[in-house]
């Protein structure tokens, strides 16, 4: 093998060692690397639901037939719903409603089995609270789908109620879904920032960065070093998300283990050389926090992990193509959820290899010209 | 009448692992009233403790201490309000005027407006402060500041005054000139002041010292009863022609009878309990040694040799100057070795401010080259440049042939650097650091392993291989630096003040550590701002304000100032005071002319 090449791996396996050793070797540090992830994973996934269950309802069945009953007994046997009370009019829905005791109410009409039995459209009123307008539009769905589901199986040719239209991929509209594959990244994102953030920044305070800069290790090698430990991190931390994803919310795993695995590295390189040009550009660590801080909140912002991006104004729209979380985002919630491969997702990848073609050259450069 | 008196004063430290340090180890101290006093001992002997306990910052663990007849445990604030103290870093203000830190000192302290004119004018005047009173104190240079901290100490005029090693890093200038502040204010306001310091030349000028280590009080009493210590045990030689004094040092501090050996004004001193025409190095070179007076220094030094070797502690004459090494020393002119690193003409502004001007100097290979000055005299920038770590604003710069900077990375590996910061890994252990800078630059597999047993050994860390970096003890970390620069065995060794925090012994250690190696061939460039370490060099510059003040041997320099038998303290004050009456003259001239 070629002299320098040797000598090159060998520099980045002293490299990498110590630079993994003093991660690993505080206990503290060890704690930090796994303890958040685990529990964001499962406080993202209970907390960051907007599913409803057992939603409080209130019935007025003016039909009093056996297909009303009917009707209500599937509508009851819904989990999503449980029925609070059976009221003599609308009137006292409204109360219930006002009271905060129900979140919504199923009326029946006089007519309902008879338009049945005419196979003309027999509708169904639903009342839904509309002081939440997230919560009402979802009640309204899941009756809609309750009443689809149950039409079909009474074998009718037209449907009692108008159906909308059936959303792909996540039949049930579970938020879970989208919000977990979308955290393999969101997560380990935060942690690779502040590792590769601090990373130069602390080695600079400590002086150990001077020390470095008069050995024979050429700026790549040291780049090289300083980006390992961050990516295998965060490679480490997606993996764990993916455990609690796929094994306790049981989120149906569509894709490629291989091409997700590309993905995140792809984005971990980006993301380790945004936060090692900013570790040598700041004079010490708590500029890093400032910096990081301002720039974390709105990568992730623009990212279309909370609202979507063809929602933003146009020019916030041209700014998202600088963020690799926007890309990371569709890429993972597509392989994991759609199953896409690679050549699908692939111009998902330029951005980011552009991101990463900027940051790392730029952090081995400012390693040596940043004067102090 | 005394103003502080402690009988059987100790305290102890729990640490957090229910480890217990005695900081201080049942002390009696007497310090009386409108005197100077001094406390000396290496670092980590107690001194600060001390300080801050008569405070009443601090509180005891048993005995007792009084101040000026108030039990301080009973009555802190009686006692803090009869006291003023300088703590080692003392707090200005750096982005405020002299005037407005004198202003919140005084408002601080409660002095009242009619006195604080008067007060503020007399103290101005003592440190010579009063042309800058409308400059930030941040841009002061290291003694301005000191004397600066000093005035705002004495903004309302204590009875007691505590320092805690006032002087540290200052200029000599400036610390004489500190001295003389000191003394006027014992002599007019019959102020009593406890001074720690780790300069002996200061201890001298006290009514009464006490010498502290590890806890413990060796001996107190004057300047005369301490240098009686090492009465008739004092003497000095000198070389042969050609051989450096550190070389002769060193092998007789090597010596078992030998307590201590300085290179110092030309010759070297050295106390022995046995007769000097005994000593093997002596006798060797055919010299005779010549029967001088003991100075404090001795006395300070035999005291403390003494309490190592009853409290078993390593013995100092370490392997540096081994028999195996003795007589490599080749009586060769250093002067006409080729030359290794060139400077010419270097400067580095930060902004408007020059923190290096127009700087030549050469370094021969073998030579030990000293870089002077006080803090904040452009040493580091200049080593930093040096190092390549730095861009130079302009000039040249070309170690081993190259510029650091921008040379080939192969360059680096002639080379090995100690920071002035202990800058190992911390988190990691002994054997790791060694192992990652072994692989730095370039061993691997056997050979590596085979080198990080070599400088276990050869620095005394075989027993600590295993402990984190960060957890050692300061002679160790400093000793772990050594090592790690070496490891590669540089041709070229840059050190950036490494003999600042370490204690007396193990600074003479040190020295021999290097004159070892450059017995060996290795070229060194060391910083240090303790300016009778030039005695060690070859030859040295002295840098102040960015400005080199002089360059060369330090014979040389004593004959061209002609001040034969100075001490490097006389010469840099006799240099400066007369570069400033050259401007003197020169501003006159000029003057004239306009």
């Amino acid at each position: 093998m070629n002299i320098s090449l040797q000598r090159f791996l060998r520099h980045l396996y002293f490299l990498c060692q110590k630079e993994l050793l003093s991660l690993f070797k505080d206990p503290r540090m060890r704690i930090q690397l796994v303890m958040p992830v685990i529990i964001e994973g499962f406080l993202f996934g209970y907390a960051a639901n907007y599913n409803i269950e057992e939603v409080p309802y209130a019935v007025v069945d003016r039909s009093e037939t056996s297909s009303a009953r009917d009707f209500l007994a599937h509508v009851a046997g819904a989990p999503t719903f449980s029925c609070y009370a059976v009221c003599g009019n609308v009137q006292e829905v409204s109360t219930l409603i006002d009271a905060g005791e129900v979140l919504g109410g199923i009326i029946v009409p006089e007519d309902f089995e008879k338009k049945l039995e005419h196979g003309e459209p027999a509708p169904v009123q639903v009342i839904t609270d509309g002081r939440n307008p997230m919560i009402a539009s979802m009640v309204k769905s899941y009756v809609t789908e309750i009443a689809a589901s149950w039409s079909e199986a009474k074998g009718f040719s037209r449907l009692p109620v108008s159906i909308e239209t059936r959303t792909w991929f996540n039949p049930n509209q579970l938020s879970r879904w989208t919000f977990l594959p979308s955290f393999l990244a969101m997560i380990a994102f935060v942690q690779v920032m502040f590792l590769a953030g601090l990373s130069i920044a602390e080695e600079r305070e400590q002086g150990t960065f001077d020390q470095l800069l008069v050995t024979p290790f050429s700026p790549t090698e040291i780049l090289i070093g300083k980006a390992t430990p961050p990516v295998i991190v965060g490679l480490f931390q997606a993996a764990m998300v993916f455990l609690i994803a796929r094994f306790w919310f049981e989120v149906p795993f569509a894709g490629n283990l291989f091409t997700l695995l590309l993905t995140l590295f792809i984005f971990m390189v980006s993301t380790t050389g945004l936060g090692l040009s900013i570790s040598s550009v700041a004079k010490n660590m708590q500029q890093v926090l400032v910096y990081l801080l301002v720039l974390m909140i709105p990568m992730v912002l623009l990212s279309g992990l909370v609202t979507p991006i063809h929602n933003m104004p146009e020019f916030l729209q041209i700014i998202t193509y600088a963020d690799p979380m926007r890309f990371v985002i569709d890429a993972v919630r597509r392989i994991y959820l759609e199953g896409a491969g690679l050549c699908d997702i692939a111009w998902d990848f330029v951005p980011m290899l552009a991101v990463a073609a900027v940051t790392m050259p730029l952090a081995g450069w400012l390693f040596r010209h940043k004067t102090t | 009448m005394e103003i502080i008196e402690a009988k059987g004063l100790s305290k102890v430290f729990v640490l957090k692992d229910g480890k217990q340090v005695t900081a201080l180890g049942g002390i009696d101290l007497s310090v009386p009233e409108g005197q100077l006093t001094a406390l000396v001992g290496p670092d980590g002997a107690g001194k600060t403790t001390l300080m801050r306990l008569v405070c009443g910052l601090m509180t005891k663990t048993d005995g007792s201490l009084q101040v000026a007849g108030l039990d301080v445990t009973q009555r802190p604030q009686a006692v803090q309000d009869l006291l003023s103290y300088m703590p080692q870093k003392f707090g200005l203000y750096e982005d405020l005027t002299v005037q407005e830190n004198l202003d919140l000192y005084a408002d601080l302290h409660g002095v009242t407006q009619d006195t604080r004119q008067q007060r503020f004018r007399h103290l101005l005047e003592m440190t010579e402060l009063a042309p800058f009173t409308e400059r930030l104190a941040g841009k002061l240079s290291g003694g301005m500041k000191q004397k600066l901290g000093l005035a705002c100490t004495l903004v309302r005029s204590p009875r007691l005054l505590l320092l805690d090693e006032p002087t540290v890093g200052v200029d000599p200038l400036s610390r004489r000139e500190l001295w003389q502040i000191l003394q006027q204010l014992v002599r007019e306001e019959r102020l009593s002041v406890l001074v720690s310091t780790a300069y002996m030349e200061e201890a001298a000028r006290c009514e009464k010292v006490y010498v502290l280590n590890h806890g413990h009080f060796l001996k107190g009493g004057t300047p005369a009863k301490l240098r009686e210590v090492a009465a008739g045990m004092c003497y000095k030689v000198t070389p042969p022609e050609g051989m450096p004094l550190r070389s002769l040092q060193s092998r007789l501090l090597a010596e078992k009878s030998v307590i201590d050996a300085v290179p110092s004004g030309g010759v070297v001193r050295f106390i022995t309990r046995g007769n000097p025409v005994e000593l093997k190095p002596l006798a060797r070179l055919s010299l005779t040694a010549e029967a001088i007076e003991p100075r404090l220094e001795d006395g300070f030094m035999t005291l403390l040799k003494e309490d190592v070797q009853e409290q078993g502690g390593p013995a100092v004459q370490t392997a540096a100057a081994s028999s195996g090494q003795m007589g490599t020393f080749s009586e060769r002119s250093r002067v006409a070795a080729p030359v290794e690193i060139e400077v010419h003409d270097l400067v580095r502004r930060f902004g408007d401010f020059t923190a290096v001007s127009h700087t030549s100097f050469s370094v021969h290979r073998g030579e030990v080259f000293g870089l002077l000055g006080p803090n904040g005299a452009g040493k580091t920038t200049t080593f930093r440049m040096l190092c390549g770590l730095l861009p130079a604003t302009s000039g040249k710069i070309s170690v081993a042939g190259v510029n650091l900077r921008t040379a080939r990375i192969e360059a680096r590996a002639k080379v090995g650097y100690v920071a002035q910061k202990f800058s190992l890994y911390s988190s990691l252990s002994v054997y790791e650091n060694l192992r990652f800078f072994g692989g730095a630059y370039g061993l691997y597999g056997a050979h590596l392993y085979a080198r990080i047993q070599a400088v276990l050994r050869e620095f005394h860390l075989q027993d600590v291989a295993d402990h984190a970096a960060g957890s050692l003890p300061g002679g160790y970390k400093q000793r772990l630096s050594m090592a790690a620069a070496l490891i590669h065995k540089p041709e070229i060794l840059f050190l950036d003040e490494p003999t600042s925090g370490i204690d007396p012994l193990a600074r003479r250690t040190f020295w021999q550590k290097i004159t070892a190696l450059s017995e060996r061939g290795t070229t060194i460039i060391i910083t240090t701002h303790f300016m009778e370490e030039a005695e060690y060099c070859d030859r040295f510059m002295i840098q102040d304000h960015g400005r080199m003040l002089v360059l060369g041997s330090p014979e040389e320099i004593r004959q061209r100032m002609r001040l034969p038998d100075a001490t490097m303290d006389d010469i840099f004050v006799a240099i400066v005071e007369q570069a400033r009456s050259e401007a003197e003259k020169d501003s006159k001239a000029k003057g004239a002319v306009s």
